[in-house]
């Protein structure tokens, strides 16, 4: 059991939370609540006319098969994301943990890209891969592959994942090292006398070890792929082409100030809010319990 | 993104500055979306009529793309903090036409501010666009412009093509672009900016084809599209066969595609005739041309219909305010600032006079091709497929049918295939747009 704070003042601890309370009350529940109501109306975009609708916006968008669509490539997206910026993660982690001389400096440029902006990542990958200028599109072409990420949607899919899981590498980089940390040297040092080769040490003892910060990390970065990566698909593609690289964030945006059908829009959001709550709902459940901070 | 951030901001603290500073002037904020030259123009523009009087001050806002501007300014009219003027893309005109109750009209702006509004100065295609069934003109035109036809002429010569005479038909276009990409001239033929706005509303104008019933959505707001007349789908398979063969290339759902142009990929470019001003800057040995049209239609070429945009006033602000916009309004139309914004950024001048006069300066003789916009948009009367494209949802269906034509160019689905999808799509959307 955790030390427990005794406040003998009743007001006190209220005070002290107040200011998170607000910034959750008008930064979540109001917003949340905006949505909620909007996704009952149809109303034009000026709100001229409202409109009671009930539940229709939800039916409409449930059974319009694009936004079917959208959720099969969202999954994709996030799976593909999710994978991608895990994997170099645990390698790079793995790797800088034998670091001994300059450990400081590696960490520093390994978790650098975590400070560019979504939509300046998303701008330098389109750079690279630009089919006229980008020079690793160059590269492509002279290795005899047709890239044209404007025109071929898997091409599309493939730069918006390669650049949205490079940003989150160094985050991951930055939890998976701190696992690495708290794995007792004893034990691996222990298996290494035992005679037991750096593989079989890294199946079987760090990363059976490490598997709450991955599933950890497998939650975040799919929470992040769902959510946060909307600005590096509006700077690369646009959701297109065709609606090849369309997330259920960028549909949302799209169909609210694209399209101004606001009803339909709010009902995707409630969609996603319900979303997110089941996602950290299981990683309460699951995670919370064998995390150890500190 | 970033960029267009701080630079709201620091039109909001500007805003917020001048607005302390000036007590007895009265304030008039006009929301924009122009970038780069054009950007300057409109500082420029407020700047000279801050001068020129005393009562009223116009204060310029960037807000970001056309769409951003269009949303801020549609939020800003939920939160009851809506701007004085607003810059309002083309395809935003049915979408500010749908909200009557919360705009003003130009011309009740203009006579009741005691500028006596005559419809006849304003040229005729750029004013119809602009206005009610009923001819009363809604918004007023501050950049409009017309698709034309650009192109390389150090590419022609080195293709072996007549440089003094560009293709005037769309298989002319075809056979000249597949010269050039056969004899190495250039990787590729033609690109076009904005697939929608040329090869779809004006590809109809032009060839004197209708884009929808009910006069194109001017005589009523429940249209069905026939962009999948035979005519259409004829011309969109042979860019997808063009496509295909590397001559024709895809820039992109906007203005993309004037940069392959620009990085002498490609030896023809259909692009705005706004877009001048950056082919000029590049300092590129190029010629204009007219928008082709297809031979196979009847009266082709017709008129072409105006792109750009135009301000819109929106409702419920004071008389004072309104009179500063009337006398604003009055500014930016005489003859002098028209002719001087045409002949700078290539958008079209509104009223006849500011075009009169460009003409006798003897501007266009020294500079050939840049009256052709013109003389594109006023050749013949309009007809009813030709005065232009108006749907409540057009942003909405302009999407559809990019996404349609991208996986055409992809290979994916034929021309018939693509055109029939945006019709199907876009009949639906235009239904649940206006609550059917």
């Amino acid at each position: 059991m955790a030390p427990r704070a005794i406040f003998p003042n009743k007001l006190l601890p209220y005070l002290l939370l107040a200011p998170q309370l607000a910034i959750t009350a008008i930064f979540f529940y109001w917003p949340a609540s905006q949505a909620l109501y909007q996704s009952l109306l149809r109303e034009d975009p000026f709100g001229l006319s409202t409109q009671y609708v009930g539940l229709a916006n939800f039916r409409h968008v449930l059974n319009d098969p694009n936004y079917l669509h959208s959720f099969q490539v969202t999954i994709v997206f996030s799976v593909a994301t999710a994978v991608l910026a895990m994997v170099p993660a645990l390698f790079l982690a793995v790797m800088a943990d034998k670091v001994v001389r300059g450990r400081g400096i590696y960490r520093t440029l390994l978790i650098w890209p975590y400070a560019v902006a979504p939509a300046i990542a998303g701008m330098l990958w389109l750079f690279l891969f630009n089919p006229s200028i980008g020079s690793i599109a160059v590269m492509l072409r002279s290795l005899g592959i047709y890239w044209d990420p404007l025109l071929n949607g898997p091409q599309a899919m493939i730069l918006v994942v390669a650049a949205a899981s490079w940003k989150q590498i160094s985050y991951n980089f930055l939890f998976f090292v701190a696992g690495l940390q708290a794995i007792p040297k004893s034990l691996v040092e222990a298996a290494a006398i035992d005679g037991a080769g750096e593989m079989k040490r890294f199946w079987t003892i760090i990363f059976p070890l490490l598997a709450p910060t991955t599933f950890f990390l497998l939650v975040i970065n799919t929470v992040y792929a769902f959510f946060d990566t909307f600005g590096i698909i509006h700077a690369v593609t646009g959701g297109g082409p065709g609606k090849a690289t369309e997330t259920l964030v960028y549909k949302v945006y799209n169909d609210g100030f694209v399209n101004l059908i606001l009803g339909e829009s709010a009902a995707q959001s409630v969609i996603l809010m319900v979303i997110v709550i089941a996602l950290t709902a299981v990683q309460f459940r699951y995670v919370e319990r064998r995390v150890h901070y500190g | 993104m970033k960029t267009s951030g701080i630079s709201i901001g620091l039109a909001a603290a500007l805003t917020l500055m001048s607005s302390t500073s000036s007590f007895a002037v009265t304030e008039i904020s006009w929301w924009h979306a122009m970038t780069g030259a054009n950007n300057e123009v409109v500082n420029t523009l407020s700047k000279e009529f801050n001068e020129s009087q005393s009562d009223y001050q116009v204060v310029p806002v960037f807000k970001g793309t056309y769409p951003e501007t269009l949303n801020a300014g549609i939020a800003a009219f939920r939160a009851k903090q809506s701007p004085d003027i607003i810059q309002v893309f083309d395809v935003g005109t049915g979408v500010m036409m749908a909200a009557e109750g919360a705009i003003k009209p130009v011309a009740e702006i203009l006579s009741e501010g005691g500028a006596t509004f005559d419809k006849s100065q304003y040229l005729p295609g750029i004013v119809a666009y602009y206005s009610k069934p009923d001819g009363t003109m809604l918004s007023f035109p501050y950049n409009s412009s017309s698709p034309i036809l650009y192109y390389n002429k150090d590419i022609f010569e080195k293709a072996g093509l007549d440089v003094d005479n560009p293709p005037k038909t769309w298989p002319e276009v075809w056979e000249a672009a597949r010269k050039i990409k056969t004899s190495g001239a250039a990787p590729c033929g033609y690109t076009s900016t904005w697939l929608t706005w040329i090869h779809l509303e004006n590809f109809a104008a032009w060839n004197n084809l209708p884009y929808g019933t009910k006069e194109n959505g001017l005589a009523g707001l429940d249209v069905e599209l026939e962009i999948n007349a035979p005519l259409f789908v004829k011309h969109f398979q042979e860019i997808a066969d063009l496509t295909k063969d590397g001559v024709f290339r895809y820039g992109g759902r906007t203005s993309e595609a004037k940069q392959i142009f620009l990085a002498g990929e490609c030896g023809i470019l259909t692009e705005s005739s706004g877009g001048l001003g950056d082919i000029v800057k590049s300092g590129m040995n190029y010629g204009i041309g007219q928008l082709p049209y297809e031979p196979e239609a009847e009266g082709a070429p017709q008129n072409t219909i105006p792109g750009g945009a135009s301000l819109w006033v929106f409702g419920g602000k004071s008389d004072e305010k309104y009179k500063g916009i009337a006398a604003f309004f009055k500014f930016l139309s005489s003859p002098e600032i028209q002719a001087r914004l045409h002949q700078v950024s290539g958008y079209l001048p509104v009223t006849l006079k500011a075009y009169e006069e460009t003409k006798a300066s003897g501007f266009y003789e020294k500079n050939p091709g840049r009256e052709t916009p013109i003389t594109q948009m006023m050749g013949k009367a309009p007809t009813e497929n030709s005065r232009g494209v108006r749907l409540v949802n057009l942003p909405q269906v302009r999407d559809i049918e990019n996404e349609e034509l991208e996986k055409m160019l992809d290979g994916q689905q034929t021309a018939q295939q693509a055109l029939d999808n945006v019709v199907a799509r876009g009949n639906a959307a235009i239904k649940q747009a206006i609550g059917q």
